[in-house]
């Protein structure tokens, strides 16, 4: 199957709004990964001057085989076209038996843009609990936070570790509170990193086929706990972190990131800005 | 041998600026140095709500205060905005 059958549909891509991540576990086929914790072996993996086109990165190499998976081509078109800007990579080593973890951070520093930057984290082996895992927070993708600023925050109720097993990939918009755990095993714990810049405008790039003409229609408000069947129930779910009055804000901005990514300046989730943009002269 | 005190910090944020409203997240330094907590080790809140550490013999020492939005910011969301902060006292013998 090509990338455009791998696309993201509508639904994946309001979970990405909503919690800032998509997860795909073992998705990476278990030769790959051999090759690439070889390549991370031999300090084998070399990246690129920021703002070179992903398509010119890794050629001839395991990183490069792991990126042209049908599956991982449909991921970043779906979020960053199809031939994004490498910023930067990193192997982020966690060692032995740690003292202690990273502190909870944001990368780079505050960004006040409704464009985003993916970065792909790739589990290139197996990460049991007592290995660490990358820790994140669903949905802190909209916190105003200068990277480290949120050090403070020892744990948050939903926080995931991220335990897995081979060749499993995280999809984080940019602004995703996270960290590294503690390593408390005997083993180096291994992540590739990888920051994409969009090149394009991100407007529809996922498969909108399944945008009906019902999706946004205005629902009843306050029905009480609801799934997550459609894009107007996932962004309207709430992660168990958020405070009372700040999760509904969190709902106002999803609903104008789903509008930045639809060019549909009229969406809404439950009449939350309906309301406040009802001013009539 | 001096009795000495030694200072565990708690911090909780809670739901509200209400101190019985839930725990959301938390931090804890221990100054008697028989525990080490560090980012990501609990997934289960040390109490359920501020006024449950109130009750365990933790001293509330500082109360979060409200702050109105910045204008043109009123619909951003930043920092944890109710963190409470307690206090137990220890005496390690030393």
């Amino acid at each position: 199957m090509s990338a455009k059958d791998n696309l993201l549909d509508s639904k994946q891509m309001a979970e990405f709004v909503a919690r800032g991540f998509l997860r795909f576990d073992e998705l990476v086929p278990e030769e790959i990964n051999q090759k690439v914790m070889r390549d991370i072996d031999q300090n084998a993996i070399k990246g690129a001057p920021a703002g070179t086109p992903l398509s010119q990165c890794y050629q001839g190499t395991a990183i490069r085989e792991m990126l042209d998976l049908p599956q991982i081509q449909g991921l970043i078109q779906s979020l960053v076209g199809e031939d994004p800007l490498f910023d930067h990579d990193a192997i982020h080593v966690r060692e032995p038996n740690e003292g202690k973890a990273q502190g909870l951070h944001a990368d780079s520093i505050i960004d006040l843009r409704a464009h985003f930057d993916i970065q792909i984290m790739y589990f290139p082996h197996d990460v049991p609990l007592e290995m660490g895992g990358t820790l994140l927070l669903p949905g802190s993708h909209f916190r105003k936070v200068n990277e480290a600023d949120i050090a403070a925050y020892q744990n948050m109720r939903g926080q995931i570790p991220m335990v897995c097993k081979a060749g499993s990939i995280l999809a984080l918009h940019h602004g995703i509170w996270h960290c590294g755990r503690q390593n408390q095993t005997d083993r180096r714990r291994y992540m590739f990193k990888l920051r994409l810049n969009p090149a394009v405008r991100q407007l529809r790039l996922w498969n909108t086929a399944d945008l009906d003409q019902d999706y946004r229609e205005h629902q009843e408000i306050f029905t009480g706990a609801r799934g997550r069947d459609n894009v107007q129930d996932i962004l309207s779910q709430r992660e168990p972190w958020f405070e009372e009055a700040s999760g509904r804000l969190e709902i106002v901005n999803r609903i104008k990131l789903w509008r930045f990514l639809t060019g549909d300046d009229s969406f809404d989730v439950h009449y939350w800005l309906t309301r406040l943009e009802n001013m009539p002269a | 041998m001096k009795n000495s005190m030694r200072q565990q910090v708690l911090t909780l944020y809670l739901s509200t600026s209400a101190l019985d409203s839930r725990v959301v997240g938390w931090a804890i330094y221990d100054g008697t140095g028989k525990n080490r907590f560090t980012t990501g080790d609990n997934n289960e809140a040390p109490y359920e709500t501020g006024l449950h550490a109130l009750l365990d013999g933790w001293r509330l020492i500082q109360h979060p205060v409200l702050i109105p939005p910045y204008p043109g910011e009123e619909y951003s969301t930043s920092f944890m905005k109710y963190g409470f902060v307690f206090e137990k006292l220890e005496a390690t013998g030393e």
